[in-house]
């Protein structure tokens, strides 16, 4: 396996590594949930690639995420906005609006016909909008997070659920799955509902299209569903949406190599 | 009024306060001190001016300590018509740059929330839940304040100046001047020019009756001309920012701006400002810019984040990044012109209908637009305040014309002047550091 430079995506939810080949295609990934010691974590990401392939103190790496700055191998850091757009026009081979929904964040970031960002807008301090919202709700309905999109789909009407707020959202829940509610249209609603917080921040910075997804929520198929629904455009995801962070941050590393 | 207020006046204020701080700002200037937290290797030293600035709002606030009983006071709005209160020798406290002040400080969270635990809600403009919070716990970062003998609000930068003053005028039972000042929408008309006319006129008797004096209408042109002269002093010195580098940035203006808005009308005022334009000119003749190495140039929209002023200077400083102009500091520079000394209370009128908060948002659009070209700037920050609506209405629609007339990055930063809670500095923090990489891109 050839390896000319690597990217790691310190996330508030999940790390991921990828490294790049010259080529800068992803020739290798390993992702796991983000532990309190994040630095400790990322020495064990080395050492498990390092056992792999020998020695990497010449192989430039570059960190992106909340966590970049933990990163102490890291030649450089960027910030994630950058490093999503880089990856996924590399993926993708367009510019057009791009949004990410993280963990803990999302954005939706305008990049040009060669890549450049030209705009981005990011959710308020607050998680509406964001996996958080996802996670919160799956767990008070005790949903495993990997199956909710499928589940949610399966709706066959749908419940409004209010509040933007994910602490007032979960109540919402209590009281509809109290009032006798069926799971399913209760999920759709919550799909639509953070759905809704991000296509306000799509018509913040105003759509140009193709609509790019990335990030690990864009996984889940009914949001991928509801985004094209909100925005009327069809949407293009990349083979690999929640590694896109670590992607780009692999090939900024790239162009440190050269 | 009495002897033994006065005297306590004269002795703390005149005969030792005033003597201890011009020696403390003599002793800075002869020999200046850099602070060990100042990052001189991407900020130039401070200016010397700093020593002087110190000087006068410390005055300020001894003065404030002392003048109950010796002096009438008065806590006026930040954009109300103070010349008139000034000839009548009224003390004027500003709580608006008092709630700055504790912004600075960090004693809003503490003070904000005396005001919260009264039942005052935290939608509330922070700057009026750290004043209502001070009045009622009686505590202040300066020591004490005076109370009132008389309110003056104007509301040509809120409408919250309504209920916050009423709030005062019932708590320390005294009487309420309020200048209403008509909506710019785009044009200004004479009528309404006339309305706050009148409504000055027929305010000064209430003004008199709290001074216990008669209004001298000499005095008045004279403040009126202190005003003026202090006013273009500030305006020039926001201009000096043409030049690259810029010898001053924003951060430096926010804290060198208070003079000319609590002390508009003092001929030490127009001193301080002439003395600071003097430094910015030698500075600008030895090449000397705010920041280092100032490869960008940014413009700042809305009121500072008073308690992170430092983050931001050196954040941006790092990258060579000078935000050079403001909105903000701009909008106490730019009424000079109507200041005159001919008919002073219709040019009073005039001046005090005509801020930026007062006017549609075509006019600060207009404003913007004017900056990018004149300061020829990289980009813009608008800082969505929390608390000031009038101020944060139309940044989207602004930044998004912006960003499309002039091809320039514009970030959003959501944010409050004065209240940390709603601050949330890792999400700042990305945005910043993607806004850089743009501009760098």
């Amino acid at each position: 396996m050839e390896i000319a430079a690597l990217g790691i995506d310190v996330g508030s939810t999940t790390v991921k590594m990828v490294a790049v080949n010259r080529a800068g295609a992803l020739v290798w990934d390993y992702l796991e949930p983000v532990a309190p010691r994040v630095s400790r974590q990322v020495d064990d990401f080395l050492a498990k690639l390092g056992a792999k392939i020998g020695s990497l103190a010449e192989i430039p790496l570059v960190a992106t995420g909340y966590g970049r700055n933990l990163v102490q191998q890291a030649r450089q850091s960027k910030t994630e906005i950058s490093c999503h757009a880089h990856g996924v026009f590399q993926e993708l081979g367009h510019g057009g609006t791009l949004i990410d929904i993280g963990g803990q964040d999302s954005k939706v970031i305008v990049i040009g016909a060669r890549g450049r960002i030209l705009d981005f807008a990011m959710n308020d301090k607050c998680a509406a909008g964001t996996g958080r919202f996802l996670e919160n709700s799956a767990a008070r309905m005790q949903i495993p997070v990997a199956e909710m999109g499928a589940v949610a789909l399966t709706a066959t009407e749908e419940f409004t659920i209010t509040s933007t707020c994910t602490v007032f959202a979960e109540s919402e829940i209590i009281s509809l799955l109290a009032q006798g509610v069926a799971v399913e249209p209760i999920l759709m609603g919550l799909h639509r509902a953070l759905v809704k917080r991000v296509a306000a921040m799509v018509r913040s910075v105003g759509l140009v299209p193709p609509l790019l997804l990335s990030g690990g929520v864009v996984k889940n198929p009914a949001i991928r569903k509801v985004i094209a629904d909100e925005t009327g455009e069809e949407v293009f995801v990349p083979t690999h949406p929640q590694l896109m962070g670590a992607l780009g941050a692999a090939l900024f590393a790239l162009k440190l190599a050269d | 009024m009495t002897i033994i207020n006065s005297l306590k006046y004269y002795w703390n204020v005149k005969l030792t306060g005033q003597p201890f701080l011009a020696w403390q700002r003599r002793q800075a200037e002869s020999h200046p001190k850099i602070s060990a937290r100042w990052r001189s290797d991407i900020l130039s030293p401070p200016l010397k001016i700093a020593a002087r600035t110190r000087e006068l709002i410390s005055r300020h606030y001894l003065e404030g300590r002392y003048a109950a009983g010796h002096r009438p006071v008065a806590w006026v709005t930040s954009g109300a018509p103070v010349e008139i209160l000034q000839a009548l020798g009224f003390y004027i406290l500003y709580p608006e740059n008092h709630g700055a002040l504790c912004g600075v400080r960090g004693a809003v969270v503490e003070l904000s929330g005396a005001a919260e635990n009264a039942g005052y809600s935290t939608d509330i403009c922070s700057y009026a839940r750290t004043d209502i919070g001070s009045v009622l716990s009686g505590k202040t970062p300066v020591g004490r304040l005076p109370p009132p003998d008389l309110l003056l609000a104007c509301t040509n930068i809120c409408q919250t100046v309504l209920h916050w003053y009423r709030v005062l005028a019932r708590h320390f039972q005294v009487p309420l001047i309020l200048i209403d000042t008509p909506f710019v929408y785009s044009k200004l008309a004479e009528h309404s020019l006339e309305y706050v006319k009148i409504q000055l006129e027929n305010s000064i008797p209430a003004a008199e009756r709290a001074a216990g004096r008669k209004l001298d209408y000499r005095r008045l042109k004279e403040i009126v001309q202190l005003s003026k002269d202090a006013t273009e002093l500030w305006q020039e010195i926001i201009n000096r920012g043409h030049q690259r580098p810029a010898p001053l940035s924003v951060f430096d203006q926010f804290i060198h701006m208070a003079p000319i808005v609590e002390m508009r009308g003092q001929k030490a005022t127009v001193d301080f400002y002439a003395a600071l334009l003097k430094e910015l000119d030698e500075n600008i003749a030895n090449g000397i810019g705010a920041v280092r190495n100032e490869r960008k140039r940014l413009l700042w929209d809305n009121l500072p984040i008073w308690y992170r002023l430092r983050y931001f200077a050196e954040y941006l400083g790092e990258h060579g990044i000078c935000v050079v102009a403001s909105t903000y500091t701009n909008a106490w520079g730019e009424l000079a012109p109507f200041m005159n000394t001919q008919k002073p209370l219709a040019a009073i009128a005039r001046t005090y209908i005509s801020p930026i908060l007062n006017q549609g948002t075509g006019y600060k659009l207009a404003t913007m637009q004017r900056m990018v070209t004149e300061f020829q700037l990289d980009g813009i920050i608008l800082h969505s305040d929390r608390s000031c609506k009038p101020y944060s209405i139309g940044q989207i629609e602004q930044r998004n014309r912006l960003i499309q007339e002039f091809d320039i990055p514009a970030l959003l930063l959501e944010a409050d002047h004065d209240d940390p809670r709603a601050y949330a500095e890792a999400q700042v923090a990305s945005r910043l550091a993607a806004f850089v990489e743009m501009l760098d891109d």
